[in-house]
C-alpha cells in the first residue's frame, strides 16, 4: 500500500504556471514599450532571455542541480523580461548581456538559486549597470513619435549588435534623455516644472509621451495579477502611496520645483516597478504589514532619490535598499498567531 | 437562526465531495469473522486486558480497562471468543503494529447485561461521567480524547456548551449521516452533556452545506420541544470545523494558546460523541460501533456503513463494492489531515470517521524551493508563518521553530495544499514537532542521569570519606597507645 | 545627491540603532559556561570522549583543551548545539571516539549471571539493581546505554540491544528531499 502525508490534496498552480502569469500580464506592457521605443526593446527581451536561460543552465549544470524543474520554473525568464525592460532600447548588446549573466549568475545562482536570492535579481543587474556604464545606460530614445523616425526590427538588431546607426540616420537623431533625466536637468538648471514641460517635446499629459500608456498598461497588466491572485494587493498598493503622498506633499508645497504625483505615477518605471518588480516574492517581505511597510519603503525613497538623488529613477535603488531591510521588517511584523494575546 | 459570526484568518474553500456518500443511507456493516481491537484507542495511557485468550465475551463486555485517568476502556462490539492477544496493525502512520484483543465472533450478537439509566436528570454529574467513561467514550470526531474528562468543568463555569457538527474535510459525511438520521439521539445525548456542565448556552454550529441535516436537527428539536438548543450554520470554509475555528467563529472567542476552550468557559463537543453518550446513559450501550464513511475514487458504491468497531478496513470496501487488493492508497479521516494507513487489514477504531480509498495515492510533484510568495501565510488559519516554520523546520533549527510559534499549527494542511512549491509543509511541522519532544525527553532523561551520577559520585566519595575516617580513626587508635600522655587526644 | 546620500545615512543609522537596541534588549545573562555546556551533553557518562563522564568533558570544552566533536552519543545535533553554544562552526564527529549509534539499552542474561557486582560497579547511573550473588538486572529506564558494564561482567552476560521502536516513541521523519529542493 502507497503511504502519503497529509493533506492528500493539493489545489495549488505550479511555480512555472504563477511565473507564466507574470509574463501574460507584462505582454501589454511590452507591446506598449515597443510600440513607442521601437523594435529594440524587442530585442533587448530576446536577447536577455536567450542569455538568462543559457547562464541558468549553466550555473545549474555547475551546482550540480537538476537543470530541467528549473529551467521550466520560468523565473529566469521573469528576470530576463525585467531587466530588458529596464534597459535603453538601443543598449549594445553587451549591456544586456552582462547585466543578465550578472543578475543570474551573481545575484541569484550564487546565493543558492530559486528561493534563495536575499536582492531582487533583475535589479541588481540593473545597478551594476548603471554604476559602471552610466553612459550607455542614460541614453533612452525619443518616442518614435517625436523623432518621427521608426527602425525596422532589423535596423534596430543592427544598431544593438554593431553600434552602427541604419543610413541616412545618426543616433543622435533618435535618443533623447527618459522623461525624469529631462525634467532633472532642467530643475538643476533653476527652471520650472512648467517651463521644463514646455521645454521639451519628450513630455506627454501626465508623465512622459508614451510612458503614460506604458505605465497604464503596466497597470493593468498588474491589476489582472491581482485579480488571479498571483500578487496581493499590500506592496503594490504600499508603494504608489509612499510614491503618491511624497509627491503630493511636495507638490503642494512649492508646484513649481516639485512636478505633480501624476507625472511621478506615470513615468520611468513606476507601474512596472510597483506591480512586478517590488512584487518578487523571493526578495520582498512576507508578512501582510511587513508588506506594506516594504512597499511604502520603495515608495519613498523612489520619490527620494528621483527628487534629489543622482539618478533620474530611483525604483532599482529603491527595491534594493529595502532588500535588505526586508528579513529585519519581517522579524517585526510578524502576525498575530491565533489565540495569542492581543 | 440569525447570529452574528465572526471569521477566522485564512482558511480554504474546497470542492466537497459529499454527495457521493449521501446518495444511500447508512447501512449496518455486515459482522465480521474477526473483530480486531487495539488497546490504545484513544489519547492516554494503553487500556490493560482483562479477559484471556479462550475467553468467552458477550457483545458490550469490557475487554480492557481504563488505566488511569486519561485513558478509556475497550469493549467486546460483539458475543464470541477471544482467540489472540498481541500486536497486530493498527491504523496508525507508522504503520506499526501494536497491542490488540482479537475476537472470533459467533454470530449471536449476544449482549451483555446492559444498566440503562433513562432518567438522567436525577443523577449526579459525576455519576454522569463515570457512566460515560465506563461506555469508553472519546471524542469521534477524530482526536479521541476521553470524553468524560471534558465534561468535567474543573470548578470552571462552562457558560456555552458547542456542538460539533461542522465537518469541515471535504469526502466526510459520516456526522452528517448521523444528523439525518438521528438528530434525536444526538439532541438527548446534548441534554445530557449540558447536565453534566451545568452549561447555560448550548449552541450546534453545522457548515451550510449540510441543508438536510440541519433541517433534520430543526425538526428534531421542534417534535421533542426542546428550546436553549440553538442550531447555527457557519460558512463553509476548511477548517472551520477546527475545534479553535469554531468556537471563533460563533463566539468570537479565541482559545488561547497554549489553553483549552474550558479557560474561555467553553466545551466543545462533536455531534456523534453525544449520541454515543445518548446511547451509554440511557441505553447502557457502551461504545462499540460508530458511522464510517467509506468513499474516494477507488470505492464504486460510497455511503456509510455503521461499523462495529474492530472490523477490518478491507472488508467495509468490500461491502461498498471495492476490490481491497486493487486499492493502492488508504487513508483513515479526510484529505487534509488523515493519514494513509498501511494495510487494509487494519480495523475500525474509535477515531475511524471515514476510509478515502484510491487505486494509487495522488501524484507527488517535486518540491521546489521556497519562493516566499506567502500564500500559505494566507490559507493559514492559525495566522502563522508557514514558510518561516519551513524554513527552520528544513534547517533543522527546531529552536527557531519554535520561536515563530510552531506549536500554534493544528496541522490542518492549508499551507501545504497552496504551496505553488508543492513543500510538504505538514510533514516538516510533523517532523520538527517530534524533534522537539524527543530532545524534550532526551533532556529529561539525559537530567536524571546527571542527577543519578552526581549522586553516584557523591555516595563514592562519601563511601570514600568513611574509608578514610576509619582509617585514620584506627591509625590514631593505634598511635594514641604507644604515644606519651599528654599528646594524646581529647 | 547630497540629500540621498543624508537619506540612506538616517536610514543605516536608525537600523543600527534598532539593531543595537535588539542586541542589549535581548542579551543573555549566562551561568557559568561548564554548566552550559554539561547541559547540553548526553549525560550517557560512557567516556568515549576520554573523559571520565560528561562533565569533566564539558570542562575540558570549556578551558579550550577539549573539541566540540567528541561526543558519540551526543550525535551531530549535540555538536550543533556545543557549536552554537561557543560561537564556532559544527565539525564532524570525531571518528577516532566512535560512531553515532541508534539508542541501546543493557540487558542482562539472567540465568547466566552470578552475581559478581562488577557491573553494578561500573554502571555510572546506578541502572543495575542487584547484590553480591544474587541475579542482576538493568532498569530500563534508567540505562544510559554507556556499554561500560559490559565488558567486566567474567560471563558475559551482558549485551546491548536497541531501544525497541513502538507507535509511541514513532515519530514523523523528515520529508525526502525531492531532486528540486535545496541543497
Ligand atoms: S506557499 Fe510554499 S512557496 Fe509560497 S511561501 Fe509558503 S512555503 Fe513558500
Ligand atoms: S498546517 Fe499549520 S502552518 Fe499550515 S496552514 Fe495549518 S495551521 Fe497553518
Ligand atoms: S546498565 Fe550498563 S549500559 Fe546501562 S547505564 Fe549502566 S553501565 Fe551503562
Amino acid at each position: 500500500m502507497q503511504t502519503s502525508s497529509s493533506p492528500h490534496l493539493h489545489s495549488a498552480a505550479p511555480v512555472s504556471s504563477v511565473m507564466l502569469r507574470v509574463i501574460y500580464a507584462l505582454i501589454p506592457g511590452v507591446i506598449a514599450t515597443i510600440w513607442f521605443f521601437g523594435w529594440g526593446v524587442a530585442v533587448n527581451v530576446m536577447l536577455a532571455a536567450i542569455v538568462a536561460l543559457a547562464s541558468e543552465a549553466v550555473m545549474l549544470a555547475a551546482r550540480g542541480r537538476p537543470i530541467k524543474p528549473f529551467l521550466l520554473d520560468g523565473s529566469a525568464l521573469v528576470t530576463a523580461f525585467l531587466l530588458a525592460l529596464s534597459l535603453p532600447p538601443l543598449a549594445p548588446w553587451w549591456i544586456t548581456l552582462i547585466g543578465t549573466a550578472f543578475a543570474i549568475v551573481v545575484a541569484k545562482q550564487l546565493y543558492g538559486g530559486l528561493g534563495c536570492n536575499p536582492f531582487n535579481p533583475a535589479m541588481a543587474g540593473y545597478v551594476v549597470l548603471l554604476i559602471s556604464f552610466p553612459r550607455e545606460m542614460t541614453q533612452w530614445l525619443a518616442p518614435e513619435t517625436v523623432s518621427g523616425h521608426a527602425l525596422s526590427f532589423a535596423q534596430a538588431a543592427q544598431v544593438i549588435f554593431s553600434g552602427a546607426a541604419p543610413p541616412g540616420l545618426t543616433l543622435d537623431a533618435v535618443s533623447a534623455a527618459t522623461p525624469l533625466d529631462t525634467l532633472k536637468t532642467h530643475l538643476h538648471l533653476g527652471e520650472t516644472v512648467e517651463a521644463a514641460r514646455r521645454a521639451s517635446p519628450v513630455f506627454g499629459s501626465l508623465g512622459g509621451l508614451g510612458w503614460e500608456w506604458i505605465n497604464g498598461l503596466f497597470l493593468a497588466g498588474g491589476l489582472w495579477m491581482m485579480y488571479k491572485k498571483v500578487i496581493t494587493w499590500h506592496i503594490p498598493v504600499a508603494l504608489l502611496g509612499g510614491l503618491l503622498v511624497m509627491s503630493t506633499a511636495f507638490h503642494l508645497f512649492n508646484g513649481d520645483a516639485y512636478v505633480s504625483p501624476a507625472f511621478h505615477l506615470f513615468s520611468g518605471a513606476a507601474m512596472l516597478g510597483a506591480f512586478f518588480i517590488a512584487t518578487d516574492p523571493v526578495s520582498a517581505c512576507t508578512t501582510p504589514r511587513g508588506k506594506l511597510y516594504y512597499g511604502a519603503g520603495i515608495g519613498i525613497l523612489t520619490y527620494i532619490i528621483r527628487a534629489w538623488g543622482g539618478y533620474p529613477d530611483g525604483i532599482a535603488f529603491a527595491v534594493l535598499l529595502m532588500n535588505m531591510a526586508a528579513p529585519l521588517i519581517d522579524h517585526y511584523t510578524q502576525p498575530r498567531v491565533f489565540g495569542h494575546k492581543k | 437562526m440569525n447570529a452574528k459570526l465572526w471569521r477566522f484568518p485564512g482558511g480554504l474553500h474546497l470542492s466537497g465531495h459529499k454527495t457521493e456518500s449521501t446518495r444511500l443511507p447508512t447501512q449496518r456493516a455486515r459482522l465480521p469473522k474477526r473483530l480486531t481491537l487495539p488497546l490504545h484507542q484513544h489519547i492516554g495511557a494503553e487500556a490493560k486486558p482483562v479477559v484471556a485468550v479462550g475467553e468467552r465475551v458477550l457483545k458490550g463486555q469490557v475487554i480492557a480497562r481504563a488505566e488511569g485517568y486519561v485513558s478509556a476502556p475497550v469493549h467486546a462490539s460483539s458475543s464470541g471468543t477471544v482467540i489472540a492477544a498481541g500486536d497486530f496493525p493498527v491504523p496508525h502512520p507508522s504503520g506499526l503494529s501494536a497491542p490488540c484483543i482479537v475476537i472470533e465472533t459467533d454470530g449471536a450478537e449476544q449482549w451483555c447485561e446492559r444498566h440503562p439509566t433513562p432518567d438522567y436528570t436525577a443523577q449526579d454529574p459525576s455519576h454522569l461521567r463515570n457512566l460515560i467513561r465506563e461506555a469508553g467514550i472519546v471524542g469521534l470526531g477524530g482526536a479521541g480524547f476521553p470524553s468524560f474528562i471534558k465534561l468535567n468543568p474543573l470548578g470552571k463555569t462552562v457558560d456555552t456548551l458547542i456542538l460539533n457538527a461542522a465537518e469541515c474535510e471535504p469526502y466526510i459525511t459520516c456526522d452528517d449521516m448521523l444528523m439525518r438520521e438521528r438528530a434525536a439521539e444526538i439532541i438527548h445525548g446534548i441534554r445530557i452533556m449540558r447536565h453534566a456542565l451545568h452549561a447555560a448556552h448550548c449552541i450546534i454550529g453545522i457548515e451550510d452545506n449540510k441543508p438536510e441535516a440541519y433541517a433534520a436537527l430543526v425538526r428534531a428539536l421542534r417534535e421533542l420541544r426542546i428550546d436553549g438548543i440553538q442550531v447555527i450554520q457557519v460558512p463553509t470554509r476548511y477548517p472551520a470545523g477546527g475545534e479553535k475555528q469554531l468556537i471563533h467563529v460563533l463566539t468570537g472567542r479565541e482559545v488561547p494558546s497554549n489553553g483549552l476552550p474550558v479557560h474561555i468557559g467553553i466545551v466543545c463537543h462533536n455531534v456523534a460523541t453525544a449520541a454515543a453518550v445518548h446511547r451509554a446513559v440511557q441505553l447502557g450501550e457502551p461504545l462499540i460501533s460508530r458511522y464510517v464513511t467509506i468513499t474516494g475514487p477507488g470505492v464504486p458504491e460510497p455511503r456509510n456503513l455503521e461499523v462495529l468497531l474492530g472490523t477490518p478496513m478491507a472488508e467495509l470496501l468490500q461491502q461498498c463494492g471495492a476490490d481491497p487488493s486493487s486499492i493502492g492508497h488508504l487513508v483513515m479521516g479526510g484529505p487534509m489531515m488523515g493519514f494513509s494507513v498501511h494495510t487494509s487489514s487494519a480495523p475500525v477504531v474509535k477515531t475511524t470517521n471515514c476510509l478515502l480509498a484510491a487505486e494509487h495515492a495522488p501524484a507527488v510533484q517535486a518540491a521546489m524551493p521556497c519562493i516566499r510568495c506567502g500564500a500559505c501565510a494566507e490559507a493559514c488559519p492559525a495566522n502563522l508563518l508557514p514558510q518561516q516554520l519551513y524554513w527552520h523546520a528544513h534547517a533543522k533549527e527546531f529552536d527557531k521553530a519554535q520561536n515563530y510559534n510552531l506549536f500554534d499549527c493544528i496541522e490542518c494542511g492549508c499551507c501545504a495544499a497552496v504551496c505553488p512549491s508543492h513543500i510538504p509543509l505538514v510533514q516538516y511541522y510533523r517532523y520538527a514537532k517530534g524533534e522537539i519532544w524527543t530532545r524534550e525527553r532526551e533532556k529529561q532523561k539525559a537530567d536524571v542521569a546527571r542527577a543519578r551520577h552526581e549522586f553516584r559520585l557523591a555516595r563514592l566519595a562519601q563511601e570514600k570519606a568513611e574509608r578514610e575516617a576509619r582509617h585514620a580513626q584506627k591509625k590514631a587508635e593505634l598511635a594514641g597507645k604507644n604515644a606519651p600522655r599528654e599528646t594524646a587526644p581529647h | 545627491m547630497l540629500s540621498a546620500i543624508l537619506a540612506f545615512t538616517a536610514l543605516a543609522a536608525a537600523f543600527g540603532l534598532i539593531l543595537g537596541f535588539a542586541a542589549v534588549r535581548f542579551k543573555v545573562e549566562g551561568d557559568p559556561l561548564v554548566d552550559k555546556i554539561d547541559a547540553l551533553l548526553p549525560q550517557t557518562q560512557c567516556g568515549q570522549c576520554t573523559y571520565p563522564g560528561c562533565r569533566p568533558y564539558a570542562e575540558a570544552i570549556a578551558k579550550g583543551e577539549a573539541d566540540i566533536n567528541q561526543c558519540p552519543p551526543g550525535g551531530e545535533a549535540g555538536i550543533i548545539a556545543l557549536a552554537d553554544l561557543l560561537g564556532r562552526d559544527p565539525k564532524p564527529l570525531n571518528a577516532r571516539h566512535g560512531a553515532v549509534k541508534p539508542k541501546m539499552v543493557a540487558v542482562i542474561d539472567e540465568p547466566l549471571c552470578i552475581g559478581c557486582t562488577l557491573c553494578i560497579q561500573a554502571c555510572p547511573v546506578d541502572a543495575i539493581l542487584g547484590a553480591a550473588k544474587q541475579m542482576h538486572t538493568v532498569i530500563e529506564q534508567e540505562c544510559t546505554g554507556c556499554e561500560l558494564c559490559v565488558a567486566p561482567c567474567p560471563v558475559d552476560c551482558i549485551r546491548m540491544a536497541p531501544v525497541q521502536q513502538d507507535i509511541r516513541s514513532w515519530k514523523w521523519q523528515a520529508p525526502l528531499e525531492a531532486a528540486g529542493s535545496h541543497a
